[in-house]
């Protein structure tokens, strides 16, 4: 079997999962921190002041990673939310109520990082304009997935409630994406392009790639640590928990 | 059309059962005057204060007082045992489900636009806003019903839903809301409110194919039957 496909499968292992889980969670924590302490340092001081905003642009070190990070992490608990409902893979429903917490969290941060940015920028804390509006819906949308999947007996059951209605919400994350393009609105266009040239000068460009990694690396650290939570909590009553972690011989 | 007849019948029953309860299929609608009153009170009750609000009152107000309902839709079925009678049976569970949303959009999404010259009256909406907000109520509602019936099936066989049930529906209510009063928006500046008509109507016909599937699905999960 291919390498590849074969390791996929050997993660919806629960045992091999929590061994993976244990065995990475330092390394990817490790290295976000180097990367975020990096990334701070050079954004928050040796990268140059924008030209009008002074030095109060540089939030935009915390604020955008968070931002990609919190659709990001949508679409990634969308995708196992979906493996979750069709091959009702446990793992999957496992790593889909893990991401939702965390991406929340980022959420949270883009929005109040955002409120911060602006009240001295744009003069104003909020605005209802479409990209601030479609990324609190999608707080909300956080909310509603972590309520519904904790509001059922059976955890099993709830994360695949959860996951249905996390695949209507996804609909929102290209309205989030777009909404800058499709409406007139105070949140600046898109200056950072995957394919092409970017419209950010390189000499702040840097410090944002360096902390949009570092973010990636955290959410992984974050979400293999969630992971193993739930899965011992889970698992509790199986024989690896017993035998491999708890070191319960019988 | 024989085939049609079960669908037929849930809706017939549905619409029966509703109609005999009164109580419940009027409380949306005095819950709606209530909202109604509680904002016009607030903003001193003068037309120059309670117009330019009036539209988009009256739509925040169609969108709660459709939570009141939601709660009802699936949990008489799910304790009962019709449910799993559904979930067991022959009948497409897709098409029941649009037979569920047919008739709670007759009942409540219906009952609410025609109460809302009423509302319209009381809010002092300007004369030449109430057809579009009609027009717009009347599709929006149906893709409301929708999103409801998703929230509900979902929700279905928790004991208590209702916070919950908002927390759900609320994101997924805000692009009709978006569009809907936007439409109504156009006619009091003075555009052509079709663009917006357009989209809301496009959301509906989205809703209207997909979310009986959403909603099939979300009530399979808390049975133990295998999607």
């Amino acid at each position: 079997m291919n390498p590849i496909l074969r390791w996929f499968h050997q993660l919806g292992s629960p045992p091999y999962f929590y061994a993976f889980a244990t065995r990475w969670m330092p390394w990817t924590g490790g290295i976000a921190l180097v990367l975020a302490m990096i990334g701070m340092y050079w954004g928050l001081y040796a990268a140059p002041a924008d030209y009008l905003q002074g030095d109060s642009f540089r939030i935009i070190y915390i604020h955008v990673p968070s931002a990609w990070m919190s659709m990001l992490i949508y679409v990634l608990m969308a995708i196992n939310g979906a493996i979750a409902l069709i091959w009702r893979i446990k793992l999957s429903e496992i790593v889909f109520l893990s991401c939702a917490p965390i991406g929340a969290m980022f959420t949270a941060i883009t929005l109040v990082t955002g409120m911060l940015w602006g009240k001295p920028t744009w003069g104003t804390y909020w605005e209802w304009d479409a990209r601030l509006t479609s990324e609190l819906a999608l707080l909300f949308l956080y909310f509603g997935v972590i309520g519904l999947a904790s509001a059922y007996d059976d955890v099993r059951q709830g994360a695949r409630a959860a996951a249905v209605l996390a695949l209507v919400g996804v609909v929102n994350i290209p309205i989030i994406h777009f909404s800058v393009q499709w409406w007139n609105t105070l949140h600046q266009g898109d200056t950072v392009r995957l394919i092409g040239k970017s419209s950010i000068h390189p000499s702040m460009l840097w410090p944002l790639l360096i902390m949009a990694t570092a973010a990636k690396l955290y959410f992984l650290f974050a979400l293999l640590l969630r992971a193993r939570g739930l899965l011992l909590e889970h698992e509790r009553g199986k024989h690896w928990v017993r035998s491999q972690v708890l070191g319960v011989s019988d | 059309m024989s085939s049609f007849r079960p669908y037929i019948g849930l809706l017939r029953r549905d619409v029966r059962l509703a109609v005999r309860r009164r109580a419940d299929l009027l409380m949306p609608l005095a819950f709606a005057v209530l909202v109604v009153l509680l904002f016009s009170v607030a903003l001193g009750g003068s037309a120059n204060k309670l117009a330019p609000v009036a539209a988009p009152v009256i739509w925040v107000t169609v969108l709660l007082s459709s939570f009141l309902s939601l709660e009802g839709m699936f949990r008489p079925d799910a304790d009962d045992g019709t449910l799993d009678q559904w979930l067991c049976g022959s009948t497409s569970m897709i098409g029941l489900m649009f037979a569920k949303a047919a008739a709670h959009w007759l009942l409540y999404g219906v009952g609410l636009t025609l109460a809302t010259p009423l509302l319209a009256m009381l809010l002092k909406l300007p004369a030449d806003q109430l057809p579009v907000l009609l027009l717009a109520l009347a599709i929006g509602t149906l893709g409301a019903t929708q999103i409801g019936l998703i929230a509900a099936a979902l929700t279905a066989r928790l004991r208590r839903s209702g916070i919950l049930l908002a927390i759900i529906v609320m994101p997924l209510f805000l692009p009709l809301l978006i569009f809907g009063s936007g439409a109504v928006d156009a006619v009091r500046l003075g555009d052509s409110p079709r663009s917006a008509l357009m989209l809301l109507a496009a959301q509906t016909l989205m809703l209207l194919t997909l979310a009986p599937l959403a909603a099939a699905a979300g009530l399979k999960i808390g049975s133990d039957s295998p999607p």
